[in-house]
């Protein structure tokens, strides 16, 4: 029973606010609408047994990606209304796909359902454990079994670092910048003399 | 009785509003990009619905997978974003004919 309230207080939370990142228009609500559909998921996912997948996603897309998101369209001085022009124009066609869409996907729910295809069971190395929490026994599986994957995982990171940073690095002309060789390389001799002016002469460089 | 039924209905409708946001924010390339996050979100959970109704974990690590792609995704799409704006002062991308492909 309470299984069944968490789920459709979940459920429809996240269509609801899933519907408003889409449609919201000041793209600030629309990220903030789509942190509130993270959230949810992060919720159904905990209902499904998966914390650790929960509270990554609650780290990695709340914490960075719609940070992310928040900080680029607070940056970007926007005109947003010139841009939702076309929104009633490419309505219709989005609607017509929209549920076409969602009509083939509930078709497949429904034949499925209908029958018990014996789509797969779970591989004797990948079951999961008993008397493991969920974190443990994914780790257990990570980084031995798909530890070569984990690591391209870690590239695939590395690259889109490097890649945004290349991307938006931009070199200035015009700015004096700090040279660290440089000021390494000044001896105290060079840089400093020792004087001892007479009294009401001052020092003449 | 909560299901397996009720977790791919669920993900089918959030895949749906992906793809309705793309067609209805044509123009807004920051909108755009959310509603790829949130195709990719309903794939996750997709991905850990069957993961806890086969009792097989390799759900929830490829979901993992899913998760680092996304992320690296967003952040080369708002680079390229940026420097598109700072080229051409707007993010309009319906008429995006730089490379005259």
């Amino acid at each position: 029973m309470i299984q069944a309230f968490a789920f459709y207080l979940f459920a429809t939370l996240m269509i609801v606010s899933g519907a408003v990142t889409i449609l919201a228009r000041n793209p600030v609500h629309s990220v903030l609408w789509l942190i509130l559909a993270f959230f949810n998921a992060a919720g159904l996912m905990v209902l499904a047994g998966a914390e650790f997948i929960a509270m990554l996603l609650i780290i990695v897309y709340v914490g960075a990606v719609a940070v992310l998101f928040l900080f680029v369209v607070m940056m970007l001085d926007i005109d947003f209304a010139e841009l939702r022009a076309g929104f009633i124009r490419n309505a219709p066609l989005g609607v017509i796909l929209a549920v076409v869409l969602f009509v083939e996907l509930f078709v497949g729910i429904l034949v499925r359902s209908a029958g018990d295809m014996a789509i797969g069971t779970a591989g004797a190395a990948t079951a999961v454990p008993a008397g493991l929490s969920n974190t443990a026994a994914i780790g257990a599986l990570l980084y031995t079994r798909y530890l070569f994957v984990f690591e391209a995982a870690g590239f695939i990171l590395l690259v889109a670092m490097i890649g945004a940073i290349v991307l938006t690095h931009r070199q200035r002309s015009g700015v004096r910048g700090q040279n660290i060789a440089k000021q390494i390389a000044r001896r105290p001799e060079e840089a400093t003399i020792n004087l001892q002016p007479e009294v009401g002469k001052g020092v003449s460089l | 009785m909560i299901g397996i039924g009720h977790y791919v209905v669920v993900s089918a409708i959030m895949f749906v509003l992906g793809v309705l946001g793309i067609f209805l924010n044509r123009k807004n390339v920051i909108i755009i990009l959310m509603a790829i996050e949130l195709i990719l979100l309903s794939v996750n959970l997709n991905l850990v619905a069957f993961s806890a109704y086969l009792h097989d974990l390799v759900g929830q690590i490829f979901a993992m997978f899913v998760l680092t792609v996304a992320a690296g995704e967003a952040a080369i799409g708002l680079a390229i974003l940026v420097i598109y704006f700072r080229g051409r002062g707007t993010i309009a991308v319906d008429d995006v004919n730089r490379m005259k492909g």
